[in-house]
């Protein structure tokens, strides 16, 4: 045990000694919160749209109008030429555009249907969907004030029709706000980028200048070794959790409806597995520069597949799977679940036995994997 | 399986004579890297208190011999005991009875003098007290007290060799390996490390030693010399020299090396 | 010069040796593609959801029949209390609860109307405003069909036109921004971190009492990272081609011209950081948080930039993958020429000159 802690206090020594390192921790979290929560949004603002009206009519200018007064949309203007309109959204001036082509609106009136063209830029597919829901959305609304407006005047009066009233309501986070969302997930890719960088280039920075061979003569055992290593980076890694907390709930005033202590607890069970996979790596590899490619390579994978900004449970089957070894997945679910809804020990036992179970056999393969031998 | 024309056991007996005190003891040690073979059947001992030199060019074996008796690596065969624990089933327990000081160095350039020997100390499982009272001694004898709280990476490279063996005993081992200790050294400082290997040896701590400085090895008790993975002789400085008519070991060397005898 | 060039050829074997290294370089792309091609999508199916019918009347089964059915919702349980929607929404498995209110069936036949409650789990809110959208659409399908109503007599309807890419597939915004990360990651953080080491190591005096100068000790450590990084983004490109079907429309050799001065702006940002750190790890983490998220987020290969705060739009201006970005989709997709794509061009080009000037003149001054 003694042996531990005299590992543990030249790894802290040796990493705040390190003048760069120090302002990257303290620094990584904010500019990351203030980044990464503002930047990731799916929401579409201001989408610029044009107008091709070759009809002029009353029906064009409504519907041009309803476009001008909605919140999605920014109107960059109106033109005759469909080929100018194409130019423009080729030279990414406009998103989308609507034809009005000439005899619009006496087709609508003489056969009551009729085709609007609507050309979205379609190379970003999701925005594109979103796009034609918003265009679609708008004139549908359109339809339904043309159902009761004057330009149909004898519309039947039916007898009362049916009618389910829905209420709905949103738990949680009834303003809907995407950054409470996001808080609790950035915080946990700030401690998975911090941990598994200074875990995963550790051991191999030791073996790099060549003092792993004078450990290897001591009797430090494995254990000790791996343990007196994983130590230093839990504390700073638990530290960095609390400091993120403290920016989200200061910044962005994320809630904080569960436990405190459990959520430590989960960051603990958490920190464990990521600071194992780190070692693993850093004990396989033999250069600084291997281990980097390698702990930037599975912290790609865990962190696209765990949900931090899509659902998880439409993925694929194998990518479930695979999700079974994702630290990332479960503790992103553990975060989300006891910061916004304030879920307790028993809702989310499962996911935290799995990092438990993850951890320990990280830690033991990293364990398994330093060998004192050549 | 060849025997060497200079068998160690065929030598005559070393200067220190304590014939039944050997700390190493090595049969027959094989060490393979595929279809390389890096050490051949050593076979020697070394008796306990001894300055015991492994002498041969780069490449020659040494570094892997001592890695092997240090536990570093596992042999391809053979057998090998060191300060009387088996080093094929005892690893662990022979790396509390050693200390090692490797070719690279190896103590950490961004802690200072102080923390380094603290570390060393605390790994070895000294007490706070033991540590703090062993740095204090070891600063005063090496005149260093000045760079106490110096990051060792801006001390002289002679300093830190020094620091190196200093750290390497700081747990008082029965046996101290140092694997061609002072490469890149200055005469000077050179002289000064051997003075220091002395006290240590009267300390009654062992001393294994590699080198390829013909001059250093003039300095050992005893010396093996080794060719091409193998041991081609054993004995003192004083009798190598007569046996090959040398004026010095040098020409020793040369005449092993070049298989002239 | 010949000292020079055997110094670029250990550089090459250093690199080229290492299996490793290769296969992660090439295999990452290739999973990144499937994974966001597959895997990071935000489309809902199967999502989870309680009931609560208080009325359980032939109507109200009618409708969860017609709920259920519609592939969007899966039943998780079906609750009696009001204590239960809050434990199942805290079990995390359950994204909404429906409640039919008492006599729902008798409510809508005779008063005409009906009461239904749709409850979302919120925490994430673009699942909640989704699902939510789902049920409303389906409940008031329901009524239709129950109930022909007529709909509007007169009605336009749209008809949208999905230009470059008519089946909406995401992988091709992807290629481009697989290749800016890529290309970031072996550009600057791998050439940061090899250049780092030399002096970490202490290997650097050495090259420098060398017959080499400093200038050919960068060109010479670089060339290598150049090369591979080049020889990766075809990869990708071809990749993206073959497996993904994303069209090159455009002329290559633009495509291709573009991707190398952006190449080289990474390199600068990678030699620039190598001079101001003196740890490989604190030049990985500085890559990393400085280079690659920006990359990534900033850029508007994943979030669309005109979305964010007028800060962060700013801020884009000078992460030079967003200009890499929109030649690269102009010219994969849209078929432009240089034409159209000068600005985006030239505003990389500078920002290249001006990088590579700055950190070659620190390097150097730091090796003298």
């Amino acid at each position: 045990m003694r042996i531990i802690l005299f590992i543990i206090q030249k790894e802290f020594l040796q990493i705040f000694r390190n003048k760069g390192m120090l302002p990257i921790i303290f620094a990584v979290p904010i500019i990351q919160m203030i980044i990464l929560v503002n930047a990731a949004t799916f929401e579409m603002k201001n989408i610029d749209i044009l107008f091709v009206d070759n009809d002029l009519s009353t029906t064009s200018k409504e519907i041009i109008e309803k476009f001008i007064g909605s919140d999605f949309f920014n109107v960059i203007g109106k033109s005759f030429s469909i080929e100018e309109a194409y130019k423009k959204i080729e030279k990414n001036e406009a998103e989308v555009f609507l034809h009005f082509p000439n005899g619009f609106e006496r087709k609508l009136i003489r056969e009551g249907v009729v085709d609007l063209d609507v050309e979205v830029d379609a190379v970003n597919g999701r925005a594109a969907g979103l796009i034609t829901g918003y265009v679609s959305m708008i004139i549908k609304n359109y339809n339904q004030s043309l159902m009761i407006g004057k330009l149909v005047p004898n519309i039947k009066p039916w007898k009362i029709p049916e009618q389910i009233n829905i209420e709905t309501s949103y738990w949680y986070n009834p303003k809907l706000n995407y950054k409470t969302f996001m808080v609790p997930g950035i915080l946990v890719i700030l401690v998975t980028i911090i941990g598994i960088f200074l875990s995963g280039m550790n051991v191999v920075r030791e073996k790099e200048i060549g003092t792993i061979e004078q450990l290897n003569v001591t009797p430090i055992n494995k254990y000790q070794f791996i343990i007196g290593k994983l130590v230093p980076f839990l504390i700073i890694g638990l530290f960095e959790f609390a400091f993120g907390l403290v920016i989200g709930k200061l910044l962005f005033d994320i809630p904080i409806e569960g436990s405190i202590p459990l959520v430590f607890l989960c960051v603990t069970a958490f920190l464990i597995s990521v600071l194992g996979i780190g070692l693993f790596i850093s004990t396989m590899n033999d250069t600084q520069q291997q281990a980097m490619l390698v702990s930037y390579f599975f912290m790609m994978v865990f962190i696209l597949m765990s949900g931090l900004f899509t659902p998880t449970e439409s993925m694929p089957n194998w990518a479930l799977v695979l999700n079974k070894f994702n630290p990332i997945f479960y503790f992103l679910k553990i975060n989300r679940m006891i910061l916004l809804k304030g879920s307790g020990f028993l809702d989310i036992s499962k996911e935290f036995f799995s990092l438990i179970g993850l951890g320990f056999v990280m830690l033991n393969l990293a364990v398994m994997r330093y060998k004192k031998t050549l | 399986m060849t025997t060497t024309p200079n068998s160690p056991l065929s030598t005559p007996n070393s200067p220190l004579q304590t014939p039944h005190s050997q700390i190493i003891k090595v049969k027959n040690l094989v060490k393979k890297f595929g279809d390389f073979v890096a050490n051949d059947n050593l076979t020697f001992s070394v008796e306990k208190g001894e300055i015991f030199g492994f002498l041969g060019a780069n490449g020659a074996g040494k570094t892997t011999a001592i890695k092997q008796l240090c536990g570093l690596l596992t042999p391809t065969s053979g057998e090998a005991e060191v300060a009387g624990f088996d080093i094929f089933t005892q690893p662990e327990i022979v790396k509390k009875n050693i200390g090692y000081m490797s070719q690279k160095f190896s103590l950490y350039n961004d802690l200072t003098v102080y923390e380094n020997i603290r570390f060393y100390g605390g790994v070895y499982g000294l007490s706070r007290k033991e540590i703090k009272e062993r740095i204090g001694f070891l600063l005063e004898k090496l005149n260093l007290e000045h760079v106490r709280n110096t990051f060792l990476k801006d001390i002289p490279i002679g300093w830190k060799q020094k620091l190196a063996f200093s750290t390497a005993i700081i747990h008082k081992p029965k046996i101290v390996f140092l694997d061609e200790p002072t490469g890149g050294v200055d005469p000077v400082t050179r002289r000064q490390f051997w003075e220091m290997i002395y006290e240590a040896a009267s300390d009654g701590i062992t001393v294994f030693v590699t080198t390829h400085y013909m001059d250093e090895a003039e300095y050992c008790n005893r010396l093996s010399i080794m060719v091409d993975g193998k041991i081609v002789a054993l004995d003192t400085p004083g009798n190598l020299k007569e046996k090959y008519e040398s004026k010095n070991m040098d020409e020793v060397f040369i005449k092993l090396a070049r298989n002239e005898v | 010069m010949k000292s020079f060039i055997e110094f670029i050829k250990k550089e090459f074997f250093h690199i080229f040796r290492d299996p490793r290294t290769l296969i992660i370089l090439f295999a990452m792309p290739v999973i990144q593609l499937l994974l966001f091609g597959y895997v990071v999508t935000t489309d809902i199916s199967d999502a989870k959801i309680a009931i609560w019918d208080k009325s359980k009347d032939e109507i109200s089964r009618k409708l969860t029949d017609k709920i259920l059915s519609s592939g969007y919702f899966k039943l998780a349980s079906t609750i009696e209390s009001h204590n239960e929607i809050e434990k199942s929404f805290k079990k995390g498995d359950v994204k909404q609860v429906i409640i039919f209110e008492n006599n729902f069936g008798k409510n809508l036949k005779k008063e005409r109307v009906a009461n239904l409650q749709i409850i979302s789990d919120a925490s994430d809110p673009n699942i909640a405003v989704v699902l939510t959208n789902y049920t409303q659409a389906i409940v008031k399908d329901f009524i239709r069909v129950n109930k022909p109503f007529a709909t509007s007599p007169m009605r336009i309807e749209i008809k949208p036109q999905m230009l470059y890419n008519s089946e909406l597939k995401s992988v091709y915004m992807f290629v481009p921004g697989i290749m800016a990360m890529i290309l970031m990651l072996i550009c600057a953080m791998m050439t940061s971190i090899s250049l780092t080491k030399e002096s970490e190591m202490g290997s650097m005096e050495i090259l420098l009492v060398s017959p080499l100068r400093p200038l050919q000790i960068i060109v010479g450590k670089v060339i290598p990272y150049v090369f591979l990084a080049f020889l990766d983004a075809v990869f990708i490109i071809q990749i993206g081609k073959m497996v993904f079907e994303v069209p090159v429309i455009g002329s290559e050799f633009l495509l291709l011209s573009v991707t190398f001065i952006y190449l080289l702006t990474a390199l600068s940002l990678g030699i620039f950081i190598s001079t101001v750190v003196n740890s490989q790890l604190t030049a990985m983490m500085i890559s990393a948080v400085a280079l690659v998220l920006p990359t990534m987020l900033l850029s508007g290969f994943i979030f669309p930039i005109d979305n964010m705060p007028v800060i962060l739009q700013i801020l884009s201006n000078i992460v030079p993958a967003k200009w890499f970005l929109i030649c690269a989709k102009d010219i994969m997709l849209k078929g432009s020429g240089i034409g159209l794509i000068w600005k985006e061009v030239l505003v990389l080009s500078i920002m290249t000159i001006v990088l590579l000037a700055i950190s070659i003149k620190r390097f150097k001054s730091r090796l003298e």
